[in-house]
């Protein structure tokens, strides 16, 4: 068999870009390697549907198996690459079998950070990356009364959201001043802080976890904080970010900055070596400073990232150029997040964050650069728009519910905004 | 199970035998009907999975809801009287036979 292209890894990045080779006319083999047993699987609803019940795992598939036929892809699950030889283009699974490629594409994605702290790896303790994570927590949640959850961060607090849904006790423990602190400004914390606190979950914000204790049966029984407090629970679920998988390409002399480094066509400096999705570093023109190399862990920069490796593999490179954007769902909230905001951005409220539904904007230089949006979907695919055409807007304009966003693409003086 | 029309870009048409309870979008997605993206796997956020509803259907289906309506304001190509995110249309034996036409682009 002809050395084609190899996959390492079955998840968005993967699957997107054995499906781009093909569209865009690679011929060679292709084959995709998955280490879970599930075949490639939609992941947002495992924090959601899934854990609401709404939806079941066999309705998670992203492509039925005629796909992988019809497109000759050989999909091969619970296969792990355990070293790859750059060398002789080789690369060497879990069982000892060695694949030769053509073209090859790290695209392992992520794994939940562990919780390094006494008691950290409890039985009770979980984690939520995996569709097993997400079984693990719907079967926990069918017994439990009352669960801490550690780290409000969007896995967090999405999980924290469908538990309580559920009817469970929630606490939620984040170690720094506010919600989601990482990635929003201050007013969307607030929202959510006030949502969850109205759903009746317990927040705790700038505590830190001492260690988890057991009970008598030796499961999680209890968190216990730096200030003293101790928190009873039945289980603890843990999401305090993930660490890239970029060991692989570590050992294989690639170079790495807690994910690999690669630039705008998820190219590494090995001309037959790609990577894309969680696991890449790439330098994104819409980050603030466009030349360093970012991380950004979603879905849309997974597939864009993979679309752009795919045309490398056709010969016809081009670069990642998508406006990044983001969402999660709580409750009946639905934020979305266009591009990238930095602390230091100008903030400009549009709509009603008492009614719960609102955008905020975000102006670097009087350009939009970022928009968050509650329960303003139409806003936030103009606000992609808005941030890729990298328009110049009055805070005015952008404050006042008659004024028109639409109008703000339309590139005539005439249209530009009032002062 | 339910046939599903999908009438294609090129003018040809997929008909797929869809399984009762998952979505036109998803039916799309496994069976490889190209032209529906459904960048965010169907949880109403990203407005790529338009289709275009045949007339005779339209009134089978339950209205969209203040999120997909919302999202239809957005969608790439032209909005019509039959547009819907078909990640919003669960599939049910009333839909036997249900027609949707793939727009000419979804971003």
């Amino acid at each position: 068999m002809t050395a084609g292209l190899l996959i390492i890894g079955a998840s968005y990045a993967g699957m997107q870009l054995a499906d781009a080779a093909r569209a865009k006319g690679y011929a060679g083999p292709i084959t995709l390697l998955g280490d879970e047993a599930a075949a490639p699987y939609q992941r947002p609803p495992l924090s959601k549907g899934l854990l609401l019940g709404k939806q079941t795992p066999e309705g998670l598939t992203i492509r039925a198996p005629a796909y992988f036929e019809e497109q000759r892809i050989a999909l091969r699950l619970q296969s792990t690459a355990v070293a790859i030889d750059r060398g002789a283009r080789q690369v060497t699974l879990h069982n000892g079998e060695v694949l030769a490629y053509e073209w090859l594409v790290l695209a392992t994605g992520a794994r939940s950070r562990p919780l390094q702290v006494p008691g950290g790896d409890l039985p009770g303790v979980h984690g939520l990356r995996s569709l097993d994570d997400a079984l693990a927590i719907d079967a926990m949640a069918r017994s439990a009364r009352r669960v801490c959850v550690i780290g409000g961060g969007f896995i967090g607090l999405e999980t924290a959201s469908a538990l309580r849904t559920r009817g469970l006790d929630v606490d939620v423990i984040e170690a720094g001043a506010q919600l989601l602190g990482r990635v929003v400004p201050p007013e969307i914390s607030e929202h959510f802080a006030r949502l969850h606190a109205q759903q009746g979950v317990q927040l705790h914000c700038g505590a830190s976890v001492q260690a988890l204790q057991a009970g008598p049966d030796g499961r999680v029984a209890a968190v216990l904080l730096a200030d003293g407090r101790r928190l009873a629970c039945d289980a603890v679920v843990v999401g305090i970010g993930v660490l890239a998988n970029d060991e692989l390409a570590q050992a294989a002399g690639l170079p790495c900055e807690q994910g690999v480094l690669v630039d705008a066509c998820g190219r590494t400096p090995d001309p037959w070596v790609l990577a894309a999705g969680d696991c890449a570093r790439f330098p994104n023109p819409y980050g603030a400073d466009p030349a360093q190399p970012l991380r950004l862990e979603s879905i849309q920069a997974a597939n864009d990232l993979a679309r752009a490796a795919a045309s490398v593999i056709a010969g016809q490179p081009a670069p990642y150029q998508a406006v990044p954007w983001f969402w999660s769902d709580q409750y009946a909230s639905k934020l979305q997040i266009a591009g990238l905001g930095l602390p230091g951005d100008a903030r400009v409220l549009r709509g009603s964050p008492d009614e719960g539904r609102f955008s905020l904007f975000l102006l670097r230089a009087g350009r939009v650069v970022c928009v968050h949006s509650i329960n303003r979907p139409a806003e936030h695919l103009l606000a992609r728009k808005l941030i890729e055409s990298r328009v110049q807007a009055s805070a005015a304009a952008l404050a006042d519910p008659d004024f028109a966003l639409k109008s703000l693409l339309d590139s005539s003086p005439a249209a530009a905004p009032r002062a | 199970m339910p046939a599903i029309h999908y009438l294609l870009q090129d003018g040809s048409t997929r008909t797929i035998d869809a399984p009762l309870g998952r979505s036109v979008m998803e039916v799309a997605i496994l069976n490889n009907v190209r032209g529906i993206d459904a960048e965010c796997g169907g949880c109403c956020s990203c407005a790529t999975c338009h289709v275009y509803v045949d007339e005779a259907f339209m009134a089978r289906l339950p209205a969209p809801d203040e999120m997909e309506e919302e999202l239809l304001e957005g969608v790439a190509s032209e909005r019509r009287s039959g547009s819907r995110l078909s990640c919003q249309i669960v599939i049910d034996a009333a839909l036997d036979g249900l027609t949707v036409q793939v727009p000419a682009r979804q971003s």
